[in-house]
């Protein structure tokens, strides 16, 4: 006799393998999302709760973090705060970060502009390839050159040891220059032929033609490469640390030791013991890396949205 | 001044700018490589360091630098791939998506130095694994997604629209669709992503110092049983890699020919970035002619 089969458990209603195959596969690939955007909000929670556990389980002064200018977290001061007067390594980390971008940036700009205006057919075929290659070079290759050619030239030129702000700002502009460059041809680039025909077609000389329209045009494109760069040269660690001279004092010239939040970071952190306070205040310098690089970060979004709006 | 004269004027100065770049670039280049590569010999290539005598060579470091480099890429890619196909394929504009769009792009601008503590505190001090070669590992991968799922994410998003119309006529379901047809339409550019990558994984130390450690134990290169300590292959040792021995033989290195050694570990490292940026583009275009439907 035959069995009565209900309508919803006939086959054609059953779901087929291809059904659950697009399920798992949607589920598993949105997993990899999942997990890598939960990789990001660990880092920020872990150096955020670091970072904080100085001024808060320690009783630091968030006014002396940012003007004192002794670091000697291991001691405390008559009030029993610890003395965490980081001044001296935000100042050195902008000054190196600020200057190599006043030293790169109109490099770099300068450099697109002739690769994508003046002699296109060399910069595409001999500096696009190279300048690729050198955005790949290992920042510790860059700090060693620093170390072995830089130094000793500005020992030999000013007085003093060599090592200095001005020593990590010329390894830095050297080390950004091939990434800004490579950005600035990309905005310059995408700058539409029309509108460079229109400014020719007017009478313009290719100068005016760069200057009032190209430049004009390409302007958020260009900020964003810059600031990209800043970010890369505030975040860099061991290129600055070989050569700055890692002396926690705010220098009197570009030509005397100094130090960066990259800098203390690298050399302190395997020297202090976790939970102690020399060691929160280290992860407090973390925190303030981690929140610049946010702020280049929304930067530049910022302007990218600006841009296409 | 007339608008000519400027014009010329800023065409020179413009000429100027590209040489300075030229010199400083080419002099870079030429200096690691004429003081490197009479470093390089098999001898130094595969010999162990020296702590304070001279003649020490680079090879654990070196075998160090490219099993990070493997394992690192066994992590990150098939996460980086399935991140890559659901940005592109599934994502909707949806708030939760654009939230993690932000924090992929805020991970993937985070100093290196960031990253490496944050794998000293999870993966060496948390997990309890201690400076290894699996806390570098997993550290290089949190700093190689990022960038991975954006390259993966845009070949994949490059592939053209009529790919997909015909492979869902066909009847294809779209996960189908993926696997089978776009997937190895977007190959060329995830591969060439990955080499590129590859390359600056390898020669990435900040985030090493405090999870691969700066220290190579004795190493014996005869024995290849994973979980013996003595075996290269052991992933609980820590392992220094190159770029960490440069950095660290320029710090702290009291060998008589720290310099000599740093050179050749320098030229060593460009020839390796050279080297995956060649197979990269070459493995790129051979891929896109047998891939590509002419």
């Amino acid at each position: 006799m035959a069995k009565m089969i209900k309508e919803t458990e006939h086959p054609l209603y059953r779901k087929s393998n291809k059904m659950r195959m697009e399920r798992i596969g949607k589920w598993l690939t949105f997993l990899s999302v999942a997990l890598t955007a939960t990789i990001t909000a660990a880092i920020l929670f872990l150096v955020f709760s670091k970072g904080v556990s100085t001024f808060i389980v320690n009783d630091g002064s968030v006014k002396e973090f940012f003007t004192g200018t002794t670091w000697n977290p291991a001691e405390v001061n008559s009030l029993g705060q610890p003395i965490i007067g980081a001044l001296p390594f935000l100042v050195g980390s902008l000054a190196v970060t600020g200057i190599s971008a006043l030293i790169a940036g109109p490099l770099a700009i300068g450099a697109a502009i002739f690769m994508s205006e003046i002699a296109p057919n060399t910069g595409k075929r001999i500096m696009q390839p190279v300048i690729e290659l050198l955005v790949g070079i290992p920042s510790v290759v860059y700090g060693f050159i620093g170390l072995t050619v830089v130094v000793p030239f500005l020992r030999g030129l000013f007085p003093g040891s060599g090592f200095g702000i001005a020593a990590g700002t010329i390894v830095l502009s050297v080390m950004i220059l091939p990434t800004v460059t490579s950005l600035a041809l990309d905005a310059i680039q995408a700058v539409p032929r029309s509108l460079r025909e229109a400014s020719l077609a007017l009478g313009s000389t290719r100068w005016q033609m760069i200057c009032k329209v190209v430049l004009k045009t390409a302007k958020p494109g260009l900020l964003m490469a810059v600031i990209f760069g800043m970010a890369r040269a505030f975040g860099e660690a061991l290129a600055v640390q070989m050569v700055i001279g890692n002396a926690s004092v705010i220098p009197h010239s570009l030509f005397e030791p100094a130090s960066t939040v990259t800098s203390i970071l690298t050399m302190g952190m395997g020297y202090t013991v976790m939970g102690q306070a020399e060691n929160n205040a280290l992860w407090s310098l973390a925190l303030v890396l981690l929140l610049m690089s946010l702020f280049f970060t929304i930067a530049v979004r910022m302007i990218g949205k600006g841009k296409s709006s | 001044m007339s608008a000519k004269r400027k014009d010329q004027l800023a065409t020179a100065g413009l000429y100027v700018i590209v040489g300075i770049i030229i010199t400083v670039l080419a002099g870079l280049l030429g200096f690691v490589f004429v003081k490197g590569v009479p470093q390089l010999s098999w001898q130094f290539i595969t010999s162990p360091p020296q702590i304070f005598k001279e003649g020490g060579g680079v090879g654990p470091q070196l075998f160090n630098s490219f099993y990070l480099l493997v394992l690192t890429l066994i992590i990150s890619v098939p996460i980086a791939i399935g991140a890559g196909i659901y940005l592109a394929e599934y994502a909707k504009d949806h708030w939760i998506i654009r939230c993690i769009r932000v924090l992929i792009e805020v991970l993937s601008s985070l100093p290196s130095i960031v990253v490496g503590l944050f794998g000293f505190l999870f993966f060496v001090l948390y997990m309890g694994w201690g400076f290894s070669i699996l806390s570098g590992a997993f550290a290089l991968s949190v700093f190689n997604l990022p960038l991975l799922v954006r390259v993966i994410e845009q070949s994949i998003h490059n592939v053209p629209k009529s790919q997909r119309e015909a492979g869902w006529a066909l009847g294809f379901s779209k996960w189908e669709t993926i696997t089978t047809i776009i997937l190895p339409a977007a190959l060329p550019g995830i591969v060439t992503g990955i080499i590129l990558a590859s390359g600056r994984v390898f020669g990435e130390a900040a985030a090493l110092i405090y999870t691969a450690g700066m220290s190579t134990p004795i190493i014996d290169f005869t024995n290849w049983n994973p979980l013996s300590p003595t075996s290269p292959l052991h992933p609980f040792r820590p392992a220094e890699t190159m770029a960490v021995h440069i950095w660290k033989i320029n710090g702290e290195g009291i060998m008589p020919d720290a310099a000599a050694i740093s050179d050749g570990a320098a030229a060593l490292l460009i020839i390796s970035i050279l080297f995956f940026n060649f197979t990269s583009r070459f493995i790129g275009n051979l891929l896109f002619k047998k891939m590509g439907a002419n």
